[in-house]
């Protein structure tokens, strides 16, 4: 086995105590901190017992603790998250699951992408322009950035772009009746994969201002990370060498840039984990139909299994994440081998 | 470590940096001080009942309705001043539950290491590395709607924080002279944790005070946004800001630009002076 592929095995194996953490974390919050979930949820005492008798099946919490636990989970690997337990109940949540997730997969990837052209492009500029007002400008807008309440940002995209302007969609994946036959569930992937260009076009405006307000906010950590990173960089030695050595300026700030972005790839598992907390607010302020709207509706039917399934698996999201930053550091660093 | 005593007056002078390190931490602390002031004196400052519904819905600002009024006629501007009350109060006490759980663990953590900090470390981590606003979320809705829970929630998310922080910081300290110094003359490790890691670790902590506080008043919008912390008519930014959404597209903006401005403003007092602070503290050690 090459070393790489031994680096990769053993990080994912590293990963399973993470995700075992979480979901044991999510078990504990859920179901042995307030007593009976199910009136917790429901926050009424008021139900016939027979009937919360039934609720308390369906949810499997009529068994032990400790056979919740691994029964739970280890339903939760062969994909049966349960079922839903108010209206519309008996529904399996994976089905939700499967229509959710994609729509949350691709506006994350275009949020993400956005952060990243936004903040590695102001973190380069202020790095070379250090000490400038420029400089200034961009460190005030990365802590701008940071604090933007996305539903705010959201909400003045949507009046400018869509009400005043009229350019671009404020909610929704794509026009009623445009969706594309489902191959992947990404729309604009499906939509390519399918040649159809009135979905696509649709589905990619649609994406626009989602991915924007998500974009811009996650966008400051970025500026800041590779601006200190590549004022560094630029002082040092190699790079005086390549001034002695005559090297024109744009090409030296491109060495510099690219020895910065080192460092960003390790932060980039955290930042998507925070990416995962706005969507649900992103989700909520555009009406996309994602697994972050996904958890608000069923938090207003009270529907406890749902909920619990959507975090559990949020759980094992953040675990592949971390697994895949490991992956990306390890193919971009030949150092990191085992 | 002469720092944490005179910390505030190094913080007002100006240093040489992109943007005045002074100015940050005297913008952010303005903030942060009128939002303050405005929550112990609402009953004074605010024109109106701010769950007094009026017949007067939907008002753009004007010189009576500074900021307007909402759909079933509440005055903006008094739900904005009591609205402080609340997200001031939940990120304040889920703070100081944090810290009093984090940082003693932390301490003990770093400084006796073995089992228990590896343990610790990896579930601290695991918290850690999970979305802030889905693990609050998952509190909440177990908890129920209230401000009270919500703070716990928010306590709950920021004990990482605090603990990583204390943990790394109290690795370093371990191995100082003045540790070594105490240690050799018969100190216990209770003595030591309390009397020379604790105080050194006190001007970091106030620049993650200010940097988590700023991270919490967003999270606790956005709980609160969902429908998880108030339930009406109490005002709270998040809350309104919810309540005016449908109204903002079709023009009445001011419903819930303004308690959004808010959520943003103070969190970014928190965060200017917690950038200047830290500002400050890295130089220090320099």
């Amino acid at each position: 086995m090459g070393s790489l592929a031994r680096y990769l095995v053993i990080r994912a194996l590293a990963i399973i105590p993470t995700i075992l953490i979480l979901y044991t974390l999510v078990f504990i919050i859920l179901r042995i901190l307030p007593g009976d979930p199910i009136l917790a949820v429901l926050g009424t005492k008021n139900i016939p017992p027979d009937q919360l008798e039934n609720l308390r099946r369906m949810a499997g919490l009529d068994k032990p603790l400790y056979i919740q636990y691994f029964s739970y989970l280890f339903n939760f690997l062969r994909g049966d998250f349960g079922v839903t337990i108010t209206f519309p109940s008996g529904v399996p949540i994976s089905t939700y699951i499967a229509q959710r997730f994609p729509a949350t997969l691709e506006l994350a990837i275009c949020g993400f992408i956005v952060s990243i052209v936004i903040g590695l492009g102001t973190g380069a500029l202020a790095a070379v322009k250090k000490g400038t007002k420029i400089d200034g400008a961009l460190k005030l807008y990365s802590i701008l950035a940071y604090v933007t309440f996305i539903p705010l940002l959201g909400m003045v995209l949507q009046y400018i772009f869509g009400v005043y302007l009229k350019w671009l969609p404020i909610a929704q994946r794509i026009d009623p009746g445009l969706a594309p036959s489902s191959v992947t569930g990404l729309y604009v992937l499906d939509s390519l994969l399918t040649a159809n260009w009135a979905a696509l076009r649709s589905s990619v405006l649609h994406l626009i201002l989602p991915s924007i307000t998500l974009g811009i906010v996650l966008s400051g950590a970025y500026t800041r990370l590779l601006r200190n990173n590549m004022v560094e960089v630029l002082s040092s030695d190699f790079i005086r060498s390549y001034y002695s050595r005559g090297i024109r300026e744009r090409k030296i700030n491109w060495y510099a840039l690219k020895n910065a972005f080192l460092p960003v790839v390790t932060y980039m598992g955290l930042q998507f984990a925070i990416l995962l907390g706005g969507m649900v607010l992103t989700e909520s302020t555009f009406s996309w139909p994602g697994m972050g709207t996904f958890i608000v509706e069923r938090l207003d039917y009270r529907d406890y299994t749902s909920i619990q399934a959507a975090i559990i698996f949020f759980a094992f999201i953040v675990g592949l994440i971390s697994l895949i930053v490991d992956a990306v550091y390890a193919l971009l660093d030949p150092r990191i081998r085992y | 470590m002469e720092l944490s005593s005179s910390l505030f007056g190094k913080l007002l002078k100006r240093t040489r940096t992109a943007i005045p390190t002074g100015a940050m931490f005297n913008v952010g602390i303005t903030i942060i001080l009128a939002v303050l002031l405005m929550a112990v004196f609402a009953p004074l400052i605010s024109p109106y009942d701010p769950t007094r519904a009026t017949p007067d819905i939907l008002k753009p600002p004007s010189s009576s309705h500074l900021m307007g009024t909402n759909q079933i006629g509440q005055d903006i501007l008094s739900r904005v001043i009591y609205g402080s009350r609340i997200i001031l109060m939940v990120v304040l006490s889920a703070t100081i539950i944090s810290m009093a759980v984090g940082i003693p663990l932390g301490i003990y953590s770093g400084f006796i290491g073995g089992r228990a900090d590896r343990t610790l470390s990896m579930v601290m981590d695991s918290i850690y590395a999970f979305p802030s606003l889905i693990l609050a979320i998952a509190i909440a809705s177990v908890l129920g709607p209230s401000p009270l829970n919500t703070a716990i929630s928010l306590a709950v998310v920021y004990i990482p924080t605090y603990y990583r922080m204390t943990r790394g910081q109290t690795l370093s300290l371990r191995e100082q002279l003045f540790v070594e110094a105490a240690r050799s003359m018969g100190a216990g490790k209770l003595y030591i944790m309390r009397k020379h890691i604790l105080p050194n670790l006190l001007p970091t902590v106030l620049v993650v005070f200010t940097l988590s506080a700023a991270d919490a008043i967003i999270t606790e919008a956005g709980l609160s946004y969902l429908g998880l912390s108030v339930t009406p008519p109490t005002p709270d930014w998040g809350y309104d800001l919810r309540a005016g959404q449908g109204y903002f597209t079709t023009g009445y903006w001011w419903i819930s630009f303004f308690p959004g401005l808010m959520i943003t403003l103070l969190a970014l007092g928190f965060a200017l002076v917690g950038e200047a602070m830290g500002e400050k503290i890295s130089i220090a050690s320099k």
